[in-house]
């Protein structure tokens, strides 16, 4: 749970600075960054639970064809982390149950 | 086994080995190429024609004579199957591989790996060069490692200690 | 939104079939999930094989910035990213998802090119953070430059695996094991093997997972020799000291918007599992659809170029623009000498089952 500073074949362009909030905490990601990226970068493996034995999921595909990595952005239930680019102020949140479909913005 | 776990036999790789004679006049690139693969950059960066192939999906051939060790295939193999080596020298043998890690140091002493990954012998770092791919549009490194006599057919890796 | 010819999928498929179908003179959209183009090219830091007169060398990485820069250029493309196809309507519109809205869009010919997904490994445990999709690692570190761990176990070692494990490698991780149920290699490159045995990492052929720890996330993992009925055989067991489990068992092309817009699918393992029925020129028996890449069969990225081309350039010529026939069958020659090699029989087998497939049903 890292970022990689120094590899032989890529140089990793990093953008601006970007602060977001996980479960109220403060982080910190890159422009550049999804949702995803971010939150492991900074240490986070656990984005969900499972619906009926409430067990811990993390994500699995990274390319946004599974819903391992769902969560609730903004507000928002059931956001594809992986596939989202990171926002300043965002706050991200594990969704609590399905989520619910009105939601205020 | 290769085909088991990828590990050449000791007769895989003398099949593949330049003739001693061939070794003792300098560098000269060992091609270690096991299957039918389509692929060729190797033939189009040999600048002496020295290696040949019948068809896109055929094993390249090599005409040890007409090689000249000068590196080119080395940096242009996809698979990085490719070494040069050179028993010409009498204080030691010398390989050059790709190498697409964080660089060594010229001067450096680090471990030597065979095919298997188990370490051999020590070594040191002689040579660093960025060799075109054939596209140029990348570079490879290509390390030469004073490895002691003997030495040129095993080591393929090293460790940095 | 109206176009001639809308591409579903960035990869090297749907850029290739975009780029062909506009130089015809067609106009495109191409639709593209990520904020990116280049598909899982962006994540091939390898060096690809084929010919060197036609960029083998060349690092799938390379070729996703060539390529996405050729598709951004051209005057008759427009590009839609973070934008997602879901699905046809009756009145022939196609609904793409960006950003919550909804846009239709009406296209004379769909090109659909929207790759795979993973294989997931059905273990218990197997569900918990710390077991992820090869592909998704590869994406994390390559794209975002994040190690989603330090100590890996690689299930699978085909060539997804082992250029996995030299990858993480090189990124700065620990690879402790790959292992693989086959008693031999499958369908991995030994170049590509034999570049992970000389750095030492171990490979387990005949040898599973057969334990997966932890509660809250992976904290480390039990393999175990086989026997010929792919059970552990007791007192072979290893304990690994890993953090994080990458799963390259295999893809299955992504086939759910074919089966809604009524694209016949049929089942060939080899190439995957449910493909659609498609002939040598990408068509499908809905005569406004063609397919191309990994969702119309497993391969890999050279392939799936090509395939691309010839979509999008049999699209723009069945709506009548003009289209240079020889250099059609060049890609078609090029796939066949690509296909050629010894490794591949049993894809060959399942492009087989699939051609005779097509001409069963008249498709052209």
């Amino acid at each position: 749970m890292k970022r990689i500073e120094n590899h032989p074949i890529l140089t990793f362009k990093r953008g601006k600075k970007i602060k977001f909030y996980f479960e109220g905490k403060e982080m910190w990601g890159y422009e550049g960054d999804t949702i995803a990226s971010a939150l492991v970068a900074n240490g986070v493996k656990v984005f969900r639970e499972s619906l009926k034995l409430h067990r811990p999921r993390g994500f699995y595909c990274a390319i946004g064809n599974c819903s391992s990595c769902l969560m609730t952005v903004d507000g928002v239930p059931n956001v594809r982390t992986c596939i989202t680019p990171l926002k300043e102020g965002m706050r991200v949140e594990r969704i609590k149950g399905k989520g619910a479909l009105h939601y205020e913005n | 086994m290769l085909p088991v776990d990828g590990i050449p036999t000791k007769e895989d790789i003398l099949a593949k080995a330049p003739p001693a004679e061939r070794m003792k006049k300098g560098a000269v690139a060992m091609i270690e190429c096991w299957q039918e693969i389509p692929c060729n950059p190797c033939v189009v960066s040999c600048p002496t024609g020295a290696i040949t192939m019948e068809k896109l999906t055929a094993i390249p051939q090599i005409d040890f004579d007409k090689c000249i060790g000068c590196a080119l295939c080395v940096a242009a193999c996809p698979g990085l199957a490719i070494a040069l080596v050179d028993g010409s020298k009498e204080d030691g043998d010398r390989v050059s591989i790709p190498y697409e890690f964080p660089l060594p140091e010229v001067g450096e002493t680090v471990d030597c790996l065979n095919h298997e990954g188990r370490v051999v012998c020590e070594g040191t770092i002689e040579k660093v060069v960025h060799l075109p791919a054939v596209n140029k549009k990348d570079k490879t490194p290509i390390v030469t490692i004073k490895v002691p006599k003997g030495y040129a057919l095993q080591v393929r890796f090293f460790k940095r200690r | 939104m109206k176009t001639d010819v809308l591409v579903i999928g960035g990869g090297p498929a749907g850029m290739n079939a975009a780029i062909e179908a506009a130089r015809a003179g067609a106009s495109v959209t191409l639709v593209e999930r990520q904020a990116h183009l280049g598909g899982q090219l962006v994540k091939q830091t390898h060096k690809f094989f084929g010919w060197a007169e036609k960029g083998a060398g060349t690092r799938g990485i390379q070729l996703a910035e060539e390529w996405s820069k050729a598709v951004e250029e051209h005057e008759n493309i427009t590009v839609m990213l973070s934008s997602e196809a879901i699905g046809l309507y009756d009145d022939g519109a196609w609904m793409i998802e960006k950003e919550g809205k909804l846009i239709p869009i009406y296209p004379k010919k769909v090109v659909i090119a929207v790759g795979a997904q993973e294989k997931t490994l059905p273990i218990e445990n197997a569900d918990i953070p710390g077991v992820y999709g090869a592909g998704a690692i590869q994406t994390m570190m390559h794209v975002y430059g994040v190690l989603p761990g330090e100590k890996y176990l690689i299930v699978g070692a085909g060539n997804i695996g082992v250029i996995l494990a030299y990858q993480l490698a090189q990124a700065g991780a620990e690879v402790k094991a790959v292992v693989d149920v086959l008693p031999k290699l499958g369908g991995a490159y030994w170049v590509h093997v034999t570049k992970i045995r000389r750095m030492g990492i171990p490979l387990y052929m005949k040898h599973t997972v057969i334990e997966i720890k932890g509660t809250k996330w992976v904290e480390g993992a039990t393999i175990a020799e086989i026997d010929e009925k792919f059970q552990p055989i007791p007192g072979t067991e290893k304990e690994l000291d890993v953090d994080t489990i990458a799963i390259s068992i295999g893809l299955s092309p992504l086939t759910d918007l074919m089966y809604q817009a009524g694209v016949e699918l049929i089942w060939i393992p080899e190439l995957g599992g449910l493909v659609p029925v498609h002939s040598e020129n990408m068509r499908t028996n809905k005569p406004e659809i063609y397919v191309a890449g990994d969702a119309s069969g497993i391969e890999e990225a050279t392939t799936a170029a090509l395939e691309g081309k010839i979509a999008g350039a049999v699209a723009a010529k069945d709506l009548g623009f003009d289209v240079n026939d020889e250099a059609i069958e060049e890609w078609k020659k090029e796939l066949s000498q690509l296909r050629d090699a010894p490794l591949l029989e049993r894809l060959r087998q399942g492009l087989h089952k699939l051609h005779e497939a097509a001409k069963e049903r008249g498709l052209q």
